[in-house]
């Protein structure tokens, strides 16, 4: 480190607690002299089903509760077993709440009978000092929500894990605060297998109903048509 | 409240530590100190990554600049087995049954194909894409991938223009068992190859486990059809192609399992062959294709690890080349062609050769290709820079690096799906990078009969001045999180503009995503790049051809376009995959009466 100069003297200085605790390190890029990893893949765990591997990694069993007041966790009563659909909101948004809200109206409206039974819909609250009971019903109420699709909330703390588990962020910690920036999207997936997606809220709901259906395990084997429209290639 | 990249609340302290873990790399990357002077601090890995314990990179942990949810890779040695080769694929003799204009039974094929007749195939391949167990290190656990024959990459085609190809693809994925990500419909896209809509692998032409699909490749030049009749235009001639899984909504999770391959595409110039036509170094011995794939592999068990729930682009920090972490190659004192490929899922490479002991070398290589598309002429460069989807090839010259140990390195600094850092604290000094190959090369005496660079006169440029019949516009955007292109997001069922065959168009691509960068390709034809911000393109080697371009921070581009021969639907996206499988995509038309729709 002859040629080490002031600058960056400095740089390693703030470095200084670093230094001594680091850890076993190969002696230089091209050496292949043996570390701690060089017992191969011995040193892991066996590996774990991939349905358990992700609902360690997003599915926290968090304690919420239902817009019907209901104590349900995350994991056991929202997610396992079940073909979902998962949105973030709040009541009092004002922009891309009310229009993701009201375009799942129309998905809700074509998948019929199967919300609520093979299909389940939720969003989950951003604001849930907020968004009590009884606000999420009222907001359920004016957007014409029907059985099937259940509102969210719980904790604050709570909520705001679950959003970060299922990756509603920005990666600038500022914007990030601005919660309406990154909410949008609707997460949907087959939990038993591991499927998992998402699409714009505000894509065309009759799409978003094409793309629920590929999870869906009945229908994985049947294609469903594309060929519909009038200028399908020569 | 403080979280880690995981979405878990740590503590006030801990916290600290990882914003100064950050800070700390950052100086570090500012205070240039050399790979050397890291090493004897002990801050380096062999990996060619700060350390991960003791709070310099918390990346073990989390670190803010780190995407959400994304573990830290365990480490491996790097540099232990050597660079693996695709194998070049067989065709096969016959297909029963032959294929045919119309669907088969079984196939999943919707439309006729329109140029069988036209262009019968002479050589018939069968591909299936399937399950696999490969290992991608040593010191890692055996990996479950998807793989074009069971091979990740796929195997490599050497087709030929004037042999028209058939390939009978098989889709033999599971139905029930994705480990964790992966969607098992498929459709396989030729990217960059001048195809008939119906066997270009649109992303909505998927097919189911047990069906297959035939897809007809003509290997014609652009024109042959309109404005070439009988030749198609030399100067459209097509070089290095590759293959890729194109199922919408899940390209990202289907690639990042090893859905890809090479397909090179051989004429009487690009010859393949060291004594003929442009002289270029010869395949396969030492025109070598290199697929460069980033992944994460858990830290518990060691297994490839995907995070489904990051929609803004997927960062690996463990970094692949043909299937194999951090592999060596051995190389002769010559001349190779290199092809290059970068499949993503979301990362830029910025590529230079590195001489660990001489950190201050500028070490020159050419441009021969960008996008698979030979250029004019070769172009020396210390760096190329490749986003998602994009090809170099490039020609180095090992006779400089005679009995000496080089790197190939990555410098670009890319902190999350946004794309690379803007400039100037883009690239890292020497030696701080990423090294993801290392070459050994020989001090044998040894034949090169291949063309000087310098000397090399490739294809012209087709010619741009011809008027556009409509000048299209295409905003790129987020929306709450949505990716969108002017404000619209993907659907299958709905075509967003139809242009005249045979014509002339300008497409304006603007970046209204504010610091997000985005690759963008378009299917069927080749683009030129007009204008940047309505100057002329400051990258020499994007004087070219290209299927692939880069929008940056607050660029507009136009690019000029001629469609010609086939019609039917195509695709133009994002190949940010990540951001291609959130609906940063749309499907257009092509078909003998178009519109002037000019904000579609």
């Amino acid at each position: 480190m002859a040629d080490t100069t002031r600058r960056k003297m400095l740089a390693v200085s703030a470095l200084a607690p670093a230094i001594g605790i680091a850890g076993a390190l190969w002696a230089d890029g091209t050496s292949q002299e043996a570390s701690a990893v060089s017992d191969g893949p011995k040193r892991f765990g066996a590996p774990l089903s991939a349905r358990e591997k992700l609902r360690r990694r997003y599915f926290p069993n968090l304690p919420l509760i239902t817009h019907e007041g209901k104590k349900v966790s995350f994991y056991d009563d929202v997610i396992k077993g079940k073909i979902v659909t998962i949105n973030m909101f709040y009541a009092q948004c004002d922009e891309i709440c009310p229009r993701v809200t009201a375009n799942l109206v129309k998905v809700q409206k074509l998948l019929g009978d199967r919300v609520g039974r093979d299909i389940f819909m939720y969003s989950i609250t951003l604001k849930p000092e907020q968004d009590t009971p009884q606000a999420m019903r009222d907001f359920m109420e004016m957007h014409g929500v029907r059985p099937g699709w259940t509102f969210l909330t719980g904790a604050p703390d709570d909520m705001e894990l679950l959003r970060r588990k299922l990756g509603f962020t920005y990666p600038d910690p500022e914007i990030d605060k601005d919660k309406a920036q990154h909410i949008g999207n609707v997460r949907y997936g087959n939990e038993p297998m591991a499927l998992w997606a998402a699409c714009p809220g505000q894509a065309n709901p009759e799409w978003i109903v094409e793309s629920i259906s590929w999870v869906d395990r009945a229908k994985l084997n049947t294609k469903t048509s594309i060929t519909s429209t009038k200028s399908s290639g020569s | 409240m403080y979280f880690n990249v995981f979405g878990e609340k740590v503590s006030k302290a801990r916290h600290k530590e990882m914003v100064n873990a950050q800070k700390n790399r950052r100086e570090l990357i500012a205070a240039r100190l050399n790979r050397r002077d890291l090493f004897r601090m002990g801050l380096l890995t062999g990996a060619g990554y700060l350390v991960t314990k003791g709070g310099l990179s918390a990346r073990a942990q989390s670190a803010p600049a780190l995407p959400v949810n994304q573990p830290a890779s365990p480490q491996v040695r790097p540099f232990i087995e050597p660079l693996p080769i695709m194998p070049v694929k067989e065709p096969v003799h016959h297909l029963s049954p032959a294929p045919s204009v119309d669907p088969l039974p079984g196939e999943g094929r919707t439309r006729p194909h329109q140029g069988l007749a036209l262009f019968p195939p002479k050589q018939f391949y069968e591909v299936t894409q399937k399950p696999t167990i490969l290992s991608m290190s040593p010191d890692l656990p055996l990996q479950t991938l998807w793989g074009f024959d069971g091979l990740v990459p796929g195997p490599t085609y050497a087709a030929r223009y004037g042999h028209p190809v058939l390939v009978r693809n098989f889709n033999n994925l599971p139905l029930n068992d994705n480990d964790g990500f992966g969607m098992p419909s498929a459709t396989t896209h030729l990217h960059n190859g001048h195809t008939p809509s119906e066997s270009d692998g649109f992303p909505c032409d998927f097919f189911e486990p047990g069906q297959f699909y035939d897809q007809h490749y003509p290997n014609v030049l652009a024109g042959i059809l309109s404005t070439h009749p009988g030749t198609g235009d030399i100067n459209e001639a097509l070089s290095t192609l590759w293959y890729h899984d194109h199922r919408v909504d899940f390209t990202s999770q289907n690639v990042y399992k090893g859905l890809a391959g090479f397909y090179l595409l051989f004429n009487e110039f690009d010859t393949g062959h060291e004594h003929r036509g442009f002289r270029l170094p010869q395949f396969p011995h030492h025109d070598v294709p290199m697929v460069f794939a980033d992944k994460v592999f858990d830290p518990e068990d060691g297994k490839l690890f995907f995070d489904t729930f990051n929609l803004d682009g997927i960062l690996g920090d463990s970094f692949t080349v043909n299937g194999k972490v951090q592999p060596f190659f051995k190389v002769k004192p010559r001349r190779y062609r290199f092809r290059w490929l970068n499949v993503g899922p979301s990362r830029f490479y910025e590529f230079f050769l590195t001489d660990l002991e001489d950190l201050d070398a500028h070490n020159r290589f050419w441009v021969l290709g960008n996008d698979g598309n030979i250029l004019p002429r070769m172009v020396h460069t210390e760096s190329v820079r490749i986003g998602v989807a994009e090809r170099m090839d490039v020609i180095v010259d090992f006779s400089n690096f005679r009995g000496r140990t080089i790197y190939l390195e990555n410098r670009l600094i890319q902190l999350s799906g946004k794309g690379p850092l803007p400039p100037p604290g883009d690239i890292a000094a020497a030696g701080q990078g990423n090294l993801v190959l290392r070459f050994d090369v020989d001090d044998d005496r040894v034949d090169d009969d291949s063309v000087p660079p310098h000397l090399f006169r490739g294809y012209h440029l087709p010619d741009t001045t011809p008027e556009p019949l409509v000048v299209r516009s295409f905003r790129f955007d987020r929306l709450n999180g949505q990716w969108s292109i002017n404000g619209t997001f993907m659907d299958c069922n709905r075509p967003r503009f139809t242009v005249k065959q045979n014509s002339v168009e300008h497409w304006v691509l603007t970046n209204f995503s504010g610091d997000w960068q985005h690759p963008i390709h378009i299917h069927l034809e080749e683009h030129q790049v007009l204008s940047r911000n309505r100057a002329v393109t400051p990258f020499r080697y994007e004087i070219s051809r290209k299927d692939v371009v880069k929008i940056r921070q607050n660029e507009r581009l136009e690019l000029f376009f001629r469609f010609r021969d086939w019609t039917g639907r195509y695709p133009l996206h994002c190949h940010n995959t990540v951001h291609e499988d959130h609906a940063m995509m749309l499907r257009w038309e092509i078909q003998p009466d178009g519109d002037t729709n000019i904000t579609p």
